[in-house]
């Protein structure tokens, strides 16, 4: 193995530290489950945790803690729906109108029941769990292209409910949440609301790595392989995909009460079928089947929305101070599009491979090839 | 008894146009088991390249109507060609994203150019096609648009049926393995069923067009429509598509004149989940019989 062994003094312990073996030699299971291969990655954990709370919050301006907010929020549902495309092999089409129904639970629970912020978050994860369960029951019987249209119908029968409710949801004018307070902290601004969304975040992510090394997390990937193989194996398949529907739409949830406290109001227009195309791009473009990939898509997805707004605002006032009435606004979609193609034809594994490859190429040089 | 006959043909006239819809996306599935969720938009394109022909190059109407045909046959090669070709034999998940992608960049550059309002072309269908029975009206669109399905009908009957090419793609959607070790030319079918299915698109796309004028935002919602129908027929059955189309027309019209207009959008999808419940190879389709 690749690693330094220093003996402190005489027949005392051996303190391993493990710095990257060239090659992989996994000997047993435990090995194979590791998370942290080396104590490198344990340390580069724990100085990004760092960064993450102690120096980004205080550091950034407003407007990129707002956009890194986003990031965290759709990060969280981006790694459920991993969870549920990439490791369990269900599509569904219908992660946008999960988070919506998250968002509406939280701002219902927060403004009919005057639910307290702490008990608000995990309920509205929990009831769409709940919903998330009931539009996964199809998969009893159906399987890829057939689950996917499923999925689709629900998108849109939900977000109809989410309109013609108006008794719960307050129609189309919607409904806007009072500021949560925390242990008597208010967290209207973005900063203390940054510590909410990436404690969250932190949480879900540590949950998501760890699920998939246990028999939940094994019986998923068995199930996305080969079913009738993992059916043979003894697997309840059914058990497991709607298990699968149920954590996936948790976590849509819970981002989507993040959401609506975040945004303070909420009407039903954002949770339709492009936010749950987004979702879907976030893990194609970052990986399918990698939970840091949710996360690097979502920084991708987020960071070039943002791009694209502001490069089509600009470009506007350009046009608009030379006389051009023209509207660039539907180049951001063009783009978009564009940017989920390259990705499928050009990369399919996404940018977690990008930066795998990125990564051993400095571990392996000069000998990399 | 007006009012009812009024939807009925609202909802036959619908079903119809949905129906031709759907028989792009069947085409497709057919061959090469796509789900296409570019649809709407390709039946768009067609759309607008006939507008911009028709109204503003003025050429006449059947020249235009011709050389939107061939061109968005040869835009169906280009998109197999460049975007579904390296992707043979990769997870469906990607297949389905990249069509959305497709969706997605169409939809966006259609908007650049033409903008989200409506479009309608000039008239040009001859009066004599309107006719009425009795209080019943009906529009000459709706007869036209009606004739073109049929025509659209037998010729691909007559496709599938007696031409090789059609055998061929028959054979591809049989069993792809089997076809190609007899000597079908397997991609060469596929760059044709794309390019057959994006000119059945146009056509839609421009009886839609005559009908409602043409609106991208609407004409895309149409094409997710597709998916109802064609779930309701059975994927991978042409008479069930247009069976299936009509039936979600009516259900949608019926819905909308005496239930509730909002419900009317939605009816088609809450069908669309008890027929996947209860027979999900639809009415017509080939039952894949696999229990897991």
């Amino acid at each position: 193995m690749g690693s330094l062994a220093w003996q402190r003094s005489k027949g005392f312990r051996v303190q391993r530290l493990q710095f990257h073996p060239c090659g992989n030699f996994n000997e047993t299971y435990e090995q194979e489950l590791t998370i942290f291969e080396t104590d490198f990655g344990r340390l580069c954990l724990l100085g990004g945790l760092l960064v993450l709370f102690g120096i980004i919050p205080f550091l950034s301006h407003a407007y990129i803690l707002y956009v890194i907010n986003i990031i965290g929020i759709y990060a969280i549902a981006a790694i459920g729906l991993n969870l549920l495309i990439g490791y369990t092999g269900q599509i569904s089409l219908g992660h946008g109108a999960f988070f919506g129904v998250g968002a509406y639970s939280a701002a219902i629970l927060a403004t009919k029941a005057n639910c307290p912020f702490l008990i608000a978050i995990p309920l509205a994860g929990l009831i769409t769990a709940v919903v998330g369960m009931a539009f996964g029951i199809p998969s009893v019987r159906l399987k890829h292209l057939y689950l996917t249209i499923a999925t689709l119908a629900g998108q849109f029968i939900l977000e109809y409910v989410f309109v013609q409710w108006g008794g719960l949801t307050g129609g189309a004018e919607g409904i806007s949440i009072p500021t949560a307070t925390l242990f008597g902290i208010d967290l209207g601004t973005d900063r203390t609301f940054f510590f909410v969304i990436f404690i969250c975040f932190t949480v879900m992510t540590w949950m998501a790595v760890n699920l998939i090394r246990t028999r939940y997390g094994r019986a998923f990937i068995a199930i996305r392989d080969n079913d009738r193989a993992a059916e043979g194996m003894g697997i309840p398949i059914f058990f497991y995909k709607l298990l699968s529907f149920a954590i996936s739409s948790f976590y849509a949830g819970l981002a989507g009460g993040l959401f609506a406290y975040y945004m303070i109001s909420i009407t039903p227009e954002p949770f339709n079928l492009w936010l749950s195309i987004e979702f879907i791009a976030i893990i194609i473009i970052g990986g399918l089947g990698s939970i840091p990939g949710s996360v690097f898509g979502a920084i991708f997805i987020i960071t070039l929305n943002e791009i694209l707004g502001h490069a089509t605002e600009f470009l506007m006032n350009i046009g608009a101070s030379i006389g051009l009435g023209i509207t660039i606004a539907p180049l951001r979609e063009f783009v978009y599009g564009l940017a989920i193609i390259l990705f499928i034809i050009f990369e399919p594994k996404g940018l977690a491979e990008v930066w795998r490859i990125v990564r051993s190429s400095f571990r392996l040089w000069p000998f990399s090839y | 008894m007006e009012f009812f006959l009024q939807i009925l043909i609202n909802g036959l006239s619908i079903g119809f146009l949905y129906a031709l819809a759907a028989l792009g996306f069947v085409m497709i599935f057919k061959s090469s088991s796509v789900l296409n969720f570019a649809h709407g938009e390709l039946m768009a394109l067609g759309a607008f390249l006939f507008l911009v022909l028709s109204t503003w190059a003025r050429l006449p109407i059947v020249l235009a109507l011709l050389l939107t045909l061939i061109g968005s046959f040869s835009l169906g090669f280009v998109i197999e060609r460049f975007f579904l070709r390296p992707l043979i034999g990769e997870a469906l998940i990607e297949v389905i994203m990249l069509t959305v992608g497709l969706a997605i960049m169409f939809k966006g550059l259609m908007l650049f150019i033409f903008g989200g309002d409506i479009h309608s072309y000039p008239e040009f269908l001859p009066k004599a096609l309107a006719f009425h029975w009795g209080a019943v009206e009906v529009p000459g669109v709706y007869v036209a648009s009606f004739l073109a399905g049929l025509i659209f009908l037998a010729l691909f009957g007559f496709f599938f049926k007696y031409s090789s090419q059609g055998i061929y793609m028959r054979s591809v959607a049989d069993n792809q393995r089997a076809a190609m070790s007899l000597g079908v030319h397997v991609r060469r079918v596929f760059a044709l069923s794309w390019a057959i299915a994006a000119l059945v698109c146009a056509m839609s796309g421009i009886v839609l067009g005559i009908i409602n004028g043409i609106n991208v935002h609407e004409v895309s919602s149409i094409g997710l429509k597709v998916f109802p129908v064609v779930i309701l027929g059975g994927l991978d059955s042409i008479g069930g598509a247009i069976l299936g189309g009509i039936i979600i027309g009516l259900l949608e019209t019926f819905t909308g004149g005496y239930i509730s207009t909002a419900l009317r959008e939605v009816v088609p999808y809450i069908v669309l989940i008890i027929i996947l419940l209860i027979k999900p190879y639809g009415l017509f389709g080939l039952a894949e019989i696999e229990r897991v």
